[in-house]
């Protein structure tokens, strides 16, 4: 359990979000010429990293706005949090 | 030689205060090579050292282990056994171990204290009832005990439970399998530790793997905190930490790890003696031998290595407790902790060879390995020993999520995941 800052509503309880899984998977952009093996590593294989993993999740009690945040998945401590769109952070 | 347990030795024990008792297991320095390597000493691990030296006359091996033997998910769950899954593949495996459990305090000579007390699973919603009669009959289809229960049934079998039809998810019906019940989830993991190690296994604690060696497509050894240790096959059974393993051999897993909560209360005298299980708003109830109500909650929807889950959770488990037993509202809760568990996209585990030779993974048990402990031990032994899987393990292989053959066991498993 922890808070997290809605970068549309500020800090908030993290009950009121929903995690949406690993960030940065790229959609297939020719879905058609995809091997099985392919398909397999884009909608089942996962780093499910144990340290600083980037993620989605989704403030669905509250904006249900998504957006991205990178978190140590050792601590749960929050390293850094960004919009949709916006290049993720180096560091 | 181990000496065996019964009740002369109890009794000679006891007039040497007990001071006496033969070392169950011993604490080697690893050797520099084995013939395989099982990485995870949880009761899966154990149990597949076990069956290796006991089946397969593989004795040359080792068991390393990051922290202390049974100290991951053997000692955190709430020990439930029971096999009434919905789909061939899993009726196949989890009766697998069901059969096991029924004669493993004889055959490792150590008191597991399983109990058929039967579970119950509830109905709370017409769509429960629809599926658990199906269940119900699936079970029978595949030979394994299950009956349907009226709420007046389900009443007469465990009368503490509020059957009310006014409660906001009443009590619709329900099943049985009475050939389920419980465990002491730490005697599996320290009677299979010391039936292993009588064979001559090598059980390694305080060793934490920190890399996996590859020559090619080929495995040779593991870096561990006690030094290299060569060896051509490796079975990793590191539930929620699978995939830090995967990552070491440069293989991705459809996994995910998450928190999974337990608490217990204060103990207290005999109220129920049977294993109650509830979907629809996931509450389950169980009392040890100890007299403490055991209590399952959910896991958190986010990754997480931390062993804690959020305070939400615990509540909401608490709440359908709670109205589904009134008795217990006056009860304490004593301790509360969580594990982490590695959950695959279609809820059933894993216990496969891998791209790379010589290394196997047993993983993706998710919220209910326990149950399986003998039987995954029994199967992934098989499966490392002759290099190809067992006819009852055959559909619970890694290249199910490249063929879509998956095994769809979310909710129809009669628990949500």
């Amino acid at each position: 359990m922890f808070l997290i800052n809605c970068p549309y509503c500020g800090e908030r309880d993290q009950q009121e979000f929903k995690a949406g899984g690993e960030a940065h998977i790229e959609r297939p952009k020719q879905p058609t010429e995809l091997s099985d093996d392919e398909w397999a590593e884009y909608l089942f294989m996962r780093k499910n990293i144990k340290g600083v993993q980037f993620e989605r999740w989704n403030h669905a009690h509250g904006c249900r706005k998504w957006f991205n945040m990178v978190r140590d998945t050792s601590t749960d401590d929050i390293k850094a949090i960004y919009k949709m769109g916006e290049k993720p952070p180096t560091q | 030689m181990r000496n065996k347990y019964s009740v002369f030795s109890l009794i000679k024990n006891a007039l040497s205060h007990h001071e006496n008792w033969q070392r169950a297991w011993n604490d080697p320095a690893p050797k520099k090579e084995y013939d395989a390597v099982i990485v995870g000493g949880g009761g899966h691990g154990l149990a597949t050292a076990y069956y290796l030296a006991k089946k397969h006359n593989m004795n040359n091996i080792a068991v390393v282990e990051k922290g202390w033997i049974g100290g991951g998910n053997t000692g955190r769950n709430t020990t439930i056994i029971r096999s009434n899954y919905l789909w061939d593949a899993s009726a196949g495996l989890y009766d697998h171990a069901l059969k096991i459990w029924e004669s493993l305090s004889q055959e490792l000579n150590y008191n597991v204290m399983f109990s058929q007390r039967g579970v119950m699973n509830l109905a709370h919603n017409l769509q429960d009832v629809r599926d658990l009669k199906r269940r119900t009959h699936a079970n029978r289809l595949n030979g394994i005990d299950a009956v349907y229960l009226s709420t007046e049934e389900v009443k007469k079998f465990c009368p503490i439970i509020n059957t009310s039809q006014d409660i906001r998810y009443p009590v619709l019906g329900g099943t049985l399998q009475r050939r389920a019940g419980t465990a002491r989830h730490d005697a599996v993991a320290w009677g299979y530790a010391r039936g292993a190690d009588a064979m001559g296994v090598d059980i390694i604690q305080n060793c934490e793997v920190k890399g996996i060696k590859r020559n090619g497509d080929s495995v040779e050894g593991i870096e561990t905190t006690k030094g290299f240790i060569k060896t051509k096959k490796i079975g990793v059974v590191a539930a929620g930490h699978s995939s830090v393993i995967a990552n070491m051999a440069g293989l991705r897993l459809p996994l995910e790890s998450k928190p999974l909560q337990a608490l217990v209360s204060e103990p207290v005298k005999p109220i129920i003696d049977t294993v109650v299980m509830s979907n629809a708003v996931h509450a389950y109830v169980s009392q040890s031998d100890k007299g403490e109500l055991v209590i399952g909650a959910g896991t958190d929807d986010y990754v997480s290595y931390t062993q804690k889950g959020s305070h939400q959770i615990v509540e909401g488990t608490l709440n359908a407790i709670l109205e589904l037993y009134p008795i217990f509202s006056r009860m304490r809760m004593l301790r509360q902790w969580g594990g982490i568990v590695d959950i695959c996209p279609d809820a059933s585990p894993i216990l496969s060879k891998t791209s790379i030779k010589g290394l196997y993974f047993n993983c993706g048990w998710g919220t209910g390995g326990f149950k399986a402990t003998p039987g995954s031990g029994d199967l992934f032994a098989h499966t490392i020993a002759n290099d190809e899987p067992h006819k009852l393990n055959a559909a619970f292989n890694l290249n199910r999520f490249v063929s879509g053959d998956l095994v769809d066991e979310h909710g129809a498993a009669a628990v949500a995941h």
